[in-house]
């Protein structure tokens, strides 16, 4: 299916585009700005609010000219105020709105964390079920040129641990636009992360409005000897490391997990239960990570399934650094993920 | 009406007002002293935050408010559910930990909500339900709606940057909403002058320009004269307002017992504000006024009595939550799109 495919690089795209005229081609971000749009277009209750995401740049396109087309009154600009501006948008969604928050880079989230964790997390269950809170926090994982130790993060652990939140980071164009406007109907706080890297890919994006559901991860690739979970970005670097280890007669089967909470644990041990082999590879740190979590699902809910010890491809336990031979160092890719799947069959 | 305002000096502020004021303070003093005597059962297996002696400023501020006028309150918020129209089965029922509580016995006494009242929770982080007031106040603007929305905090939130982030932005985009400190000097056992390099609460308003004033809190109707004007100010598009109101809480922070005998305070300073009781303050003046009788004020507080006897009742006589109920509410089901 078109929609499920992933496109390495734009080159990938076009050239399946030549293969099938019907197929529409959207870059990353112009597809959470016609989500975004759509959204505005046909629910009155829906905003946007952030730091300057009415500026020229438009968060890296993402919310790009939304202001000249909706109105500052609701695509509007913020003060610099992470806690006051998260806890606001909250106040909105309990009185009925569907607010879309952007904190242009997740290292901004932690000066937010009262209002995510102690009121949006908690006003459904604290109030027996008597309100609700339909918001989504939109971030986006930065990485590169320098961007170093608080501008880079992957935080998704932090909130994958508190009940009442949901988190979701799409991989791909389709993906971004179908589970945004799918979180923001979802009625639930919604912490939606996007990564930096992924904001030029192309993919096929159909013009109408539609949602991926949320909980649900999807096989990029299917294959027998092991299965690789993929979170975000490292979907693209597992499915270059699947070719890799074809040449060598391995054969991996990828699943993008889409929502990291709910997490979708009966796809991954169906897959187990197939591969007998688990490697995950995730945008962040290790310990209590995703990777900590899939890896104890499958344990508890399959024990007998797996035939090797697990994998996990990580960030090393450190900060980002910011110097270029240091950056390269820190960032695992498709590389070290093939050399995980190597271990995980030679394992056993 | 002219004879009203020749007695009470302002035209809003009519004979039946008085009484209102006068029934409604003591309502939420009855409530909570029960509470005192009911404590030490030990069924009742909840924090409570009474907010005697502080009684004037939710009467005073919510006897100017629609019904769906938003009110965003805090751990202390017994008074300002009453005050804006809950009823006290639900209060009641929500402390002893019932199903029949305003939260279904999951938030405790530290989280009232009333939605129909406009009361769409109440946080216990100090400075904490701040921001979702001003976010509220934000949805009543998005949608055009005259709504206004009273934010109570203490001077604990004055500390608290939450505060001034959701001020600045209120003030910013003019949005209907009044900030009302209720200043009783002390943070849990923390003096004002042992946090604040300023003590002038209400000066804050002027860094975003913005009305601010600091009254009486012991004095119901100059909080009902000062919440009726930021509370017009607001609802007429005049933006944010900040009332400081100066005030006492008899008991300690937490629980039902002074804290002077654990050297919290001076007993001085408790016997000095009692000498000020809000509710003492409110009578003599309906007195003094013949507003009422001595015997009509005598039974408004027999109704009062009646309606806690039931509420208590009640609230014993209710079941607690299924254990079923442990896992609901945590996600809203899930809705389709339009």
């Amino acid at each position: 299916m078109p929609w499920t495919k992933v496109y390495s690089n734009k080159a990938e795209f076009e050239s399946a585009l030549s293969d099938n005229r019907e197929l529409r081609g959207l870059a990353y971000k112009d597809a959470l700005l016609e989500a975004t749009s759509q959204l505005l277009e046909a629910d009155e209750t829906v905003f946007v609010i952030g730091e300057g995401i009415d500026d020229s740049g438009g968060v890296f396109g993402s919310t790009k000219g939304l202001h000249l087309k909706f109105g500052r009154e609701r695509v509007m600009d913020s003060p610099l105020a992470e806690n006051g501006i998260t806890g606001i948008a909250i106040g909105a969604a309990v009185a009925g709105m569907r607010p879309i928050l952007v904190h242009m880079r997740v290292d901004f989230i932690p000066l937010s964390l009262d209002q995510i964790i102690n009121h949006a997390a908690k006003w459904r269950y604290m109030f027996g079920g008597k309100v609700s809170v339909p918001i989504v926090i939109r971030s986006m994982i930065g990485r590169g040129w320098g961007s170093a130790a608080q501008h880079s993060q992957s935080l998704q652990s932090l909130f994958t641990n508190i009940p009442g939140l949901k988190v979701v980071m799409p991989a791909t164009p389709y993906d971004a636009k179908g589970l945004l406007r799918a979180s923001v109907y979802d009625g639930n706080p919604v912490v939606f992360i996007e990564h930096r890297w992924l904001y030029e890919h192309m993919g096929h994006v159909p013009s109408e409005p539609y949602t991926v559901p949320l909980g649900k991860a999807i096989i990029r690739r299917t294959g027998s000897d092991a299965t690789i979970v993929a979170v975000s970005y490292m979907v693209y670097e597992a499915m270059s490391a699947a070719d890799i280890l074809k040449n060598e007669g391995i054969e991996c089967e990828v699943i993008d997990l889409r929502t990291l909470k709910p997490l979708d644990a009966p796809l991954i041990l169906e897959s187990v239960s197939k591969t007998g082999r688990l490697v995950i590879a995730d945008t962040g740190w290790k310990e209590t990570g995703i990777g900590a979590e899939i890896i104890a699902r499958v344990v508890e809910d399959g024990f007998g399934a797996l035939k090797s010890a697990p994998e996990r491809v990580n960030l090393p336990e450190a900060p980002t650094p910011a110097s270029p031979a240091l950056e390269k160092a820190y960032y695992p890719g498709k590389f070290e993920i093939a050399a995980a799947v190597r271990r995980a069959v030679n394992k056993g | 009406m002219k004879e009203d305002i020749l007695k009470y000096g302002l035209p809003t502020l009519t004979r039946k007002t008085l009484i209102d004021m006068y029934a409604m303070m003591l309502r939420i003093r009855m409530f909570e002293e029960r509470i005192v005597d009911l404590y030490p059962e030990q069924e009742m297996k909840c924090p409570v935050h009474l907010c005697i002696g502080q009684e004037a400023i939710a009467t005073g501020v919510c006897l100017n408010l629609r019904k769906d006028d938003y009110v965003f309150s805090n751990h202390r918020g017994h008074g300002h559910a009453l005050a804006k129209g809950s009823a006290m089965r639900p209060l009641m029922a929500e402390f002893y930990g019932k199903v029949t509580g305003c939260s279904r016995g999951k938030g405790g006494s530290m989280h009232i909500i009333d939605v129909e009242n406009g009361i769409l929770g109440t946080s216990a982080i100090v400075a904490g339900g701040i921001p979702m007031g001003v976010g509220a106040a934000l949805a009543s603007s998005i949608r055009k709606e005259d709504r206004v929305t009273v934010i109570f905090f203490g001077d604990g939130a004055y500390d608290e940057g939450a505060l001034y982030e959701s001020f600045n932005f209120a003030s910013l985009k003019k949005l209907p909403v009044v900030f009302f400190c209720e200043n009783n000097f002390y943070a849990t056992n923390s003096h004002q002058s042992a946090r604040q390099s300023a003590c002038r609460i209400s000066d804050a308003a002027s860094a975003f320009d913005s009305h601010g004033v600091c009254i009486d809190g012991n004095d119901a109707i100059e909080v009902y004269k000062a919440a009726e004007d930021s509370i017009n100010r607001a609802r007429k598009g005049g933006g944010p307002s900040l009332i400081e109101a100066k005030t006492y809480r008899w008991k300690g922070h937490v629980g039902p017992d002074a804290d002077y005998e654990k050297g919290c305070r001076p007993k001085e300073e408790l016997l000095y504000w009692m000498e000020r009781c809000p509710v003492k303050v409110m009578r003599e003046f309906i007195l003094s006024r013949n507003a009422a009788t001595k015997d009509e004020l005598a039974e408004i507080a027999a109704s009062i009595t009646d309606e806690i006897d039931d509420a208590v009742k009640f609230a014993k006589e209710s079941e607690y939550p299924p254990l079923s109920d442990l896992l609901t509410d945590v996600y809203a089901p899930v809705k389709e799109p339009l």
